[in-house]
C-alpha cells in the first residue's frame, strides 16, 4: 500500500467516524486546471496558485496581503554602494519535501538557488530545454541582460551581480519564476531519464507538498509538517477545478467548498447579503485605461487629450461595467501600490467644458475610433459596454466614435503600432508591485511600438523612471515616481479609467484567509473553524 | 458480412486524410497567433518572437509542416502541446474515459426513456399521453443547455441537497483512477461507498446531456412507429388476432428501429458538442473543455490531434451503426 493511498484511507476514515480526531482539509474551488508545476515555465495566474504559493519558495517573499518584501529562504542581504551586487545569507536547517521517487540528502544551500536560476538563462544548463521551456518571465523581467552572474560566495551565501543598477531587483525575485527548485532532485530525475518530473511531481521546500494531479479534476497537497514558518494549521489542501463561476458559488453555499475566485460581478450583491458567504474584498493592484495614439493628430495635442478625458463620464463606468466592483482611476498606478500620488486631482467630467476646449483647438466633427477588448479581464470585465460608454460620452462633445475589436491575439498586435488609428482599451495587473513595473512597461519610451500602446515618449517623465530605476533610497524613489505621475497628469497620454476590486467569496468558516495583492491565492496561515 | 465490413473500412481512408487536413488548416485560419496570444497583454520582444516561431516550426513553409504533421500521425504521434508541453496522445486518453463514460450514460439514459416513450406515444396517437410527451420533447430539444445545467444544480444540488454540484466523486476518496472510468475504478477500490459517491455525480451531468438525445430519439421512435403501424403486415398481424403487445413490441418496435438507431448513432456527435458545455459546468474532466480551451490558447497540435481522434471515434461508431444495420435487416448487407 504507498502513502498516498494510506493517506486516503485514513482521511476517508476519520471523515467516516467524524469526531475531533479528523484531519482538515481545506477546499479551495479553483477556476482552471494549471498548465504544469515549474512556475518558472507558465505565465498563468491560475498555474502561479497551484504551484509558486503552495510548493515553493523564493529568497524573498511578499508578505500576504501586502506588496511589502520580507525574507523567504534568505535571512538578510545586502546590495553594494553601486547597487550592482545584493548579497543573500541563506536561511539553514531548510527541508525540501520527498515524494515516491526522491528522497533529500541534504538541506537547501546555494547549489540550489544557482541551479534555479542557471536553468532558465544558461543554453548549456541541462535544464534549460526540458519541458520546452522557453522562460516567458524571466526573459520577460529582463533577467538576461541584468544578470552578469550569480557566485556561491559559500553554502549559505549567494551573490548576484548585476550589469546595471535595477533597484526592483529585490521584488523581482519575490515573483514566481524565482522559486527556488531542488538541485539534488533536478539531478535524480536527470540522472533516471525523467526530467520532466521536476514539472510534473513538484519538489519544493514551501507550505505544502504536492500530493497527486488529475487535469481538470484536482490537485491535492498535504501540509509540509517541517516548514521553516511553521506547519499549516490544516492537514490538507485541495484544489477542486471549478471552471464556471456560477458553480463554485452553489459549490460554496453547499459546503464542497471553502474558497472561491473570481465571483461573476453579477453575483456580488446577493453574495454579499448570503450568511453562508463571507466576502472579503481589496483593492486589485491593477489599472484598466484608454490609450490615445499620441503620434497621430489631433491626438498629438495635449489640450485634445485633456479634453477628450473630460468627456468620460468614469462613475457610470463603474456603476454600469464594474458593476460597483471598482474604483475611478486618477493616475498610472493603483492606491495599493507605494508612491501612489494621491495629491492629483483628476480630469474632472464635464462635458461642456471638454466641448469648449475642443473648439478652442479648433477641432470640430471630429471621428475617432475606440478599440474594445475582446476578453474579460479583472481591469475591465466588458470592454465593449465600456466602449458603448464611451462613445454616448463622446457624442455629447461632438466627437463621433466608432467601436472596433479584433480577436485577443489580432488586438494585441495591431494595437501595437506607431501609426495606430484610434485609442486602445487595455489595463495592466502588476507582477511584482513595484512602480517601475507599471510606468516603465507600460509608458516608458523603450515600450512605444509595444507594451507602450500610446505610443507616448516624453523626456521628462521618461529621465525621472530611469533614474528612479537606478536609486535604491525608498525614499528617493517615492518623491521621482510622484513626480512622474504629475508628469503623466499634466500630459494625459491616456484616459485612466478604473482599477477593480478583487472580491473572494469565502466560507464562515475559514479563518486566517487574507485576499493577496498582486492576484495570487495563498492558504498557509488560513485555518478552518470546527 | 466480411466483404461489407471490408467497404466501409475503405471509405475510412480519404475521410481520415480529409480530417486531418481540414484540422490543420481550419485553426491556422484563425486570426491570432499561438505566441501572441500566450504573452498577452505582456508582449513579447521581436527577438524573441522570432526565436519562438523557429521553435514552434512556423518559419517552415505551411505544406513543409503540413507533411511534417501527417509524417507524425502516420507514425502515431500528434504532437506536443504548445501549453502543457506533454504530448497530445497522453492528454487525451487521459481524459477521454471520463465524457466517454458520461456519454454512455447519457446515452442509456435517452434510450432507455426515449424508446419507451416514443412507442407509447406512438401506440396511444393523438391522445393526452401522445401530445404531452411530444411537446414536452420539444421543449427538451431546444432547451439550452448551459441553463438547463444550471437549473438543476440550483434546485437539486442548492435547494433540495440532495445531488452534488459537481465533480466526478466525493473528494473524501481518493484512489488511483488507472482505468479513467470513475465507476469501475470506484468498483473494484476497497473504498466503502466510493461507487455510491461516483454514481451519485453522474445523475445530474447525465440528464444534462442526454436530454436532446431523449428528445430525438422519442420523436424519432414516435414517427417511424407510425409508419410502421400503418404497414399491411401490421395490419395482418392484428387480423391474426396476435396480442397487441407482441404486435408493438416485436413486428413493429424491430422495423421501426432502424431509423432509431441511425439517429442514436448521429448523436454521438451531439452527444461530443454538449459534453463542451456540460463538462464546463460539472466540473467535468473531460475533451470538451480540454478542447476548448485549446482552441482559445491557439493551442495547434492539440486542437488538430484532438480533433482528429473525436473524429475517428465518430467515424468508428458510425461503422458499428453500419454492421448493426446489416444484422438487423439481411437486406442491407447483400445489397
Amino acid at each position: 500500500m504507498n502513502l498516498r493511498y494510506q493517506i486516503a484511507t485514513g482521511l476517508v476514515l476519520t471523515a467516516l467516524m467524524g469526531g475531533a480526531a479528523s484531519a482538515k482539509t481545506l477546499v479551495y474551488c479553483s477556476e482552471g486546471s494549471p498548465e504544469g508545476f515549474d512556475p518558472a515555465l507558465y505565465t498563468s495566474g491560475t498555474t502561479f496558485d497551484a504551484s509558486e504559493h503552495t510548493i515553493y519558495d523564493k529568497l524573498v517573499l511578499f508578505e500576504t496581503g501586502t506588496t511589502n518584501v520580507i525574507p523567504g529562504l534568505a535571512e538578510s542581504w545586502e546590495s553594494s554602494e553601486d547597487g550592482l551586487e545584493y548579497t543573500f545569507n541563506l536561511r539553514k536547517g531548510v527541508k525540501f519535501h520527498s515524494n515516491d521517487q526522491f528522497t533529500p540528502s541534504r538541506d537547501f544551500n546555494a547549489d540550489d538557488v544557482i541551479f534555479s536560476f542557471e536553468r532558465q538563462g544558461k543554453a548549456d544548463n541541462p535544464y534549460n530545454q526540458v519541458s520546452g521551456g522557453t522562460w516567458e518571465y524571466f526573459n520577460g523581467m529582463s533577467m538576461p541582460d541584468l544578470i552578469k552572474e550569480i557566485v556561491k560566495v559559500d553554502d549559505y551565501t549567494v551573490k548576484f551581480v548585476l550589469n546595471r543598477p535595477e533597484a526592483p531587483m529585490i521584488s523581482n525575485l519575490a515573483m514566481g519564476f524565482a522559486s527556488i527548485m531542488s538541485k539534488e532532485y533536478a539531478d535524480a530525475m536527470l540522472a533516471a531519464g525523467t526530467p520532466e518530473m521536476v514539472n510534473q511531481a513538484p519538489i519544493g521546500t514551501g507550505p505544502f507538498s504536492f500530493v497527486a494531479y488529475q487535469k481538470d479534476a484536482v490537485v491535492r497537497y498535504k501540509a509540509n509538517a517541517d516548514y521553516w514558518r511553521g506547519a499549516s494549521p490544516i492537514d490538507d489542501l485541495v484544489f477542486a477545478i471549478t471552471p464556471d463561476a456560477s458553480v463554485r458559488y452553489q459549490k460554496l453555499k453547499a459546503g464542497e467548498c471553502h474558497v472561491m475566485p473570481y465571483p461573476n460581478p453579477a453575483d456580488i450583491e446577493a453574495m454579499k447579503a448570503d450568511p453562508d458567504v463571507n466576502m472579503l474584498e481589496q483593492e486589485g493592484l491593477n489599472v484598466g485605461y484608454l490609450a490615445y495614439n499620441t503620434k497621430v493628430a489631433p491626438f498629438d495635442n495635449t489640450n485634445v487629450r485633456k479634453a477628450l478625458n473630460m468627456a468620460i463620464d468614469k462613475q457610470a463606468i463603474i456603476d454600469v461595467v464594474f458593476q460597483g466592483s471598482g474604483q475611478a482611476a486618477k493616475n498610472p498606478i493603483p492606491p495599493t501600490i507605494w508612491s501612489y500620488n494621491d495629491a492629483i486631482e483628476d480630469d474632472k467630467y464635464d462635458p461642456e467644458a471638454a466641448k469648449a476646449a475642443l473648439e478652442a483647438e479648433g477641432v470640430t466633427d471630429l471621428n475617432m475610433k475606440v478599440w474594445a477588448m475582446p476578453v474579460q479581464r479583472p481591469y475591465n470585465p466588458n470592454a465593449r459596454r465600456m466602449a458603448e460608454l464611451i462613445q454616448a460620452d463622446m457624442a455629447k462633445v461632438g466627437v463621433n466614435v466608432e467601436i472596433v475589436s479584433y480577436e485577443w491575439g489580432e488586438y494585441l498586435d495591431r494595437s501595437k503600432a506607431e501609426d495606430r488609428d484610434g485609442a486602445v482599451l487595455l489595463g495592466w495587473t502588476g507582477d511584482n508591485g513595484d512602480p517601475d513595473n507599471f510606468l516603465a512597461v507600460l509608458l516608458g519610451c523603450d515600450g512605444v511600438g509595444g507594451s507602450n500602446r500610446a505610443q507616448w515618449c516624453n523626456d521628462e517623465f521618461e529621465a525621472l523612471i530611469q533614474k528612479a530605476k537606478v536609486v535604491s533610497d525608498p525614499a528617493e524613489r517615492t518623491r521621482l515616481y510622484e513626480e512622474a505621475q504629475v508628469v503623466f497628469k499634466r500630459e494625459a497620454p491616456w484616459a485612466t479609467i478604473a482599477h477593480s476590486v478583487v472580491f473572494m467569496p469565502v466560507s464562515p468558516k475559514v479563518t486566517g484567509y487574507k485576499v493577496h495583492p498582486l492576484g495570487g491565492h495563498i492558504f498557509y496561515g488560513v485555518d478552518i473553524a470546527e | 458480412m466480411f466483404r461489407y465490413l471490408l467497404s466501409r473500412l475503405l471509405t475510412f481512408l480519404p475521410t481520415f486524410f480529409g480530417v486531418t487536413i481540414i484540422s490543420f488548416a481550419f485553426i491556422r485560419m484563425l486570426p491570432g497567433d499561438p505566441i501572441i496570444v500566450m504573452a498577452g497583454e505582456r508582449g513579447v520582444s521581436e527577438e524573441r518572437y522570432a526565436e519562438l516561431i523557429q521553435q514552434f516550426g512556423f518559419d517552415q513553409p505551411i505544406w513543409r509542416q503540413y507533411l511534417d504533421y501527417l509524417g507524425g500521425v502516420v507514425q502515431g504521434d500528434l504532437g506536443q502541446s504548445f501549453v502543457t508541453k506533454k504530448p497530445v496522445w497522453d492528454e487525451f486518453f487521459a481524459l477521454f474515459p471520463a465524457t466517454l463514460e458520461l456519454s454512455i450514460c447519457a446515452m442509456i439514459f435517452a434510450v432507455a426513456l426515449g424508446l419507451p416513450a416514443g412507442v407509447i406515444a406512438a401506440v396511444n396517437r393523438g391522445k393526452l399521453f401522445d401530445r404531452t410527451l411530444m411537446s414536452t420533447a420539444l421543449v427538451g430539444y431546444s432547451m439550452p443547455i448551459f441553463w438547463w445545467a444550471l437549473l438543476l444544480i440550483i434546485v437539486f444540488s442548492g435547494m433540495l441537497g440532495i445531488t452534488p454540484v459537481s465533480g466526478r466523486i466525493s473528494l473524501l476518496y481518493y484512489f488511483d483512477n488507472p482505468s479513467g472510468f470513475m465507476l469501475w475504478d470506484a468498483l473494484v477500490s476497497d473504498q466503502k461507498g466510493a461507487f455510491w459517491s461516483a454514481l451519485h455525480h453522474l445523475i445530474l451531468p447525465t440528464i444534462v446531456l442526454g436530454t436532446i438525445p431523449l428528445a430525438v430519439i422519442a420523436r424519432q421512435t414516435r414517427s417511424a412507429m407510425l409508419e410502421v403501424l400503418s404497414e399491411d403486415y401490421i395490419r395482418t398481424a392484428r387480423a391474426k388476432g396476435l396480442a397487441p403487445g407482441r404486435v408493438n413490441g416485436v413486428h413493429a418496435l424491430r422495423n421501426a428501429l432502424i431509423p432509431v438507431i441511425t439517429v442514436i448513432g448521429l448523436s454521438v456527435g451531439t452527444l461530443l458538442a454538449g459534453a463542451i458545455l456540460t463538462e464546463t459546468i460539472f466540473s467535468w474532466p473531460g475533451i470538451g473543455k480540454w478542447m476548448v480551451d485549446s482552441i482559445f490558447r491557439r493551442d495547434y497540435p492539440v486542437v488538430q490531434g484532438g480533433l482528429l481522434l473525436i473524429a475517428v471515434m465518430v467515424m468508428i461508431v458510425n461503422l458499428t451503426v453500419d454492421v448493426l444495420y446489416g444484422l438487423i435487416n439481411p437486406k442491407i448487407r447483400k445489397r
